[in-house]
């Protein structure tokens, strides 16, 4: 399909033509759709169907593993992701990512958090320190861990280790916030609590999610891009998806009958 | 002892043929049960099969080996032929070139280690020559490598010496330590990778601090389990650092330690080596008894 669904908001992310291929199998073919700044757009659709992969697109993980490539254009901003000439670790410093499952590093909640900060800005201790809160106060984790911040990250909780790594994710201040299905390893409370803050984060931050969840695409998304078979079938307003979807696969996969 | 052997043998078969006509006879689920209990009692007897030559083993040790100790053993050097001596120099001796040895090959193993789990995928051919190499190396019986270090140290500097004998201990540490840090880097999940990476970090950066720091516990056993090997090893000194009666310090001169005292006094003819020798060997395997307690402790630390 082509891009010409109007988002109302200017564009952060502009994806153009964009094929993958995990060796020889075509993954994701002719995706263009634009990412509307400050704002959630989730990704929906049946396993398999390239949700992860696009998103894995827009930081250049694929790049970690030999024999996956893709072309075409990933615009931010004036600059194409994809350039080789782009250095890719500037890349993901400015497109954070949460996956699937909570990934602490072996080290101190503090330290968890720091490590992204420590890579790109030289802060002195007090300004650290206050980094640190503000990104686990973003990521509805302060009060939490406020009296064990030297403890070992990995001695949270599931849900309490998933917020560490948006907090951390946040910390670097990325222009781009990917989720790849954050809350699928989650209890609904802490899944609540990531979708409150998916909601406050966007105002400063643009986001994509990856989800199987029907109603957390509906509950927390502004646009909705349906995917299938490595195909963008349907991409719209979140409203317009779920209510008067344009096409009967994008229907049938929400209602339930398909997927 | 015989008679228990031959009630054994007698009634082993009635046993077995008994289990096998309950096999035949009953249903699938006291089918399943014979066969449990058999793998079971399998299991039971290769267990105290092993178990039984490791207490005899520590047993002897303990028992020959604590009579030879006296505080004299820890502060006099080894003796001539029937006098009074210890094993100061030997013990010294074993200390410096186990520590330079692992010193020596720890930083190796652990970046080719590094190199094969991390930097690998682009150079197929190499890393899997590397690792075909390393197996080898790592079953290379010991004796050999003593022999390469004789012909390539020894050989051609004309004196047996501290430093050859490093030089083959840290060829035996090396393969162990490749192995265990390649094989804990590749337990370290693909996602805690990416999530590093996801934060704009370069790779050194995400080996350093974060593969090698959840493998931390992995590699560190794996170290100490090398030192345990290098601590008894003898035909590699044999070879290189000799023996020395002496105390000394001098790394380009022989020097002597525990494992070549142990065979030279556990083969002469005369008591009170005989005695030191059961005293050394007693003190090297509580070395090694020691080291393999640390590596089990921090590996369960982690967990």
């Amino acid at each position: 399909m082509d891009a010409s669904v109007q988002i109302s908001s200017p564009p952060k992310l502009t994806v153009r033509d964009l094929n993958f291929y995990y060796d020889k199998f075509h993954a994701l073919k002719n995706i263009s759709l634009d990412i509307a700044e400050k704002q959630v757009t989730a990704f929906i659709g049946p396993s398999g169907c390239g949700k992860s992969t696009l998103l894995r697109v827009f930081n250049r993980m694929f790049e970690l593993y030999p024999g996956q490539r893709a072309e075409g254009q990933v615009m931010l901003g004036d600059q194409d992701l994809l350039d080789r000439n782009q250095n890719v670790a500037l890349v993901r410093a400015r497109i954070g990512m949460v996956f699937q499952k909570p990934t602490p590093f072996p080290m101190t909640i503090y330290d968890n958090v720091a490590f992204g900060v420590k890579l790109y800005e030289k802060l002195n201790p007090a300004d650290m320190d206050d980094r640190v809160e503000w990104a686990l106060r973003k990521a509805a984790l302060w009060d939490e861990v406020k009296d064990k911040l030297h403890a070992s990250g990995t001695s949270l909780s599931g849900g309490q280790q998933q917020r560490l790594c948006i907090a951390r994710g946040v910390a670097i201040r990325p222009e781009v916030l990917l989720l790849d299905e954050p809350c699928s390893a989650l209890d609904p409370i802490s899944t609540g609590k990531i979708e409150e803050l998916v909601a406050e984060l966007k105002n400063e931050i643009t986001i994509a999610i990856v989800t199987h969840n029907m109603q957390q695409a509906a509950r927390c998304s502004d646009y909705v891009a349906y995917m299938y078979l490595g195909s963008l079938i349907e991409f719209g307003a979140t409203q317009q998806i779920f209510f008067k979807p344009a096409r009967q696969e994008t229907e049938d996969y929400i209602t339930g009958r398909f997927g | 002892m015989s008679a228990i052997i031959y009630a054994l043998a007698v009634l082993m078969p009635f046993l077995l043929i008994g289990l096998g006509w309950a096999y035949l006879r009953g249903s699938r689920f006291t089918r399943r049960r014979i066969i449990n209990y058999v793998s079971l009692g399998c299991s039971v007897l290769a267990m105290i099969f092993g178990v039984f030559w490791l207490v005899w083993i520590l047993w002897e040790t303990l028992r020959l080996g604590l009579g030879g100790l006296a505080l004299s053993t820890l502060t006099q050097m080894t003796p001539p032929p029937n006098e009074t001596g210890g094993l100061a120099n030997a013990i010294f001796g074993s200390f410096v070139m186990v520590v330079l040895a692992t010193f020596v090959g720890t930083p190796i193993g652990v970046m080719a280690g590094v190199y094969l789990a991390e930097y690998s995928s682009k150079s197929w051919f190499v890393a899997s020559t590397t690792r075909f190499v390393n197996d080898i190396l790592l079953s290379a019986p010991s004796i050999v490598i003593g022999l390469f270090v004789y012909a390539l140290a020894v050989k051609k500097f004309h004196t047996f010496s501290a430093i050859a004998g490093v030089l083959a201990l840290a060829l035996l540490v090396i393969p162990v330590v490749i192995r265990t840090t390649e094989d804990m880097l590749r337990l370290v999940p693909a996602a805690q990778r990416e999530a590093a990476y996801a934060l704009g970090a370069p790779k050194w950066k995400v080996i350093l601090q974060v593969t090698l720091r959840a493998a931390r516990a992995g590699v560190i056993t794996g170290i100490l389990l090398a030192v345990a090997r290098i601590t008894g090893e003898t035909a590699p000194l044999l070879f290189t650092a000799l023996n020395n009666q002496f105390w000394s310090t001098d790394l380009g001169a022989p020097m002597a330690n525990l494992p070549v005292t142990i065979f030279k006094f556990a083969m002469s003819p005369y008591e009170n080596w005989q005695q030191l020798a059961w005293a050394g060997v007693f003190l090297i395997t509580l070395a090694v008894l020691f080291l393999n307690i640390v590596a089990r402790w921090i590996a369960r630390e982690r967990q």
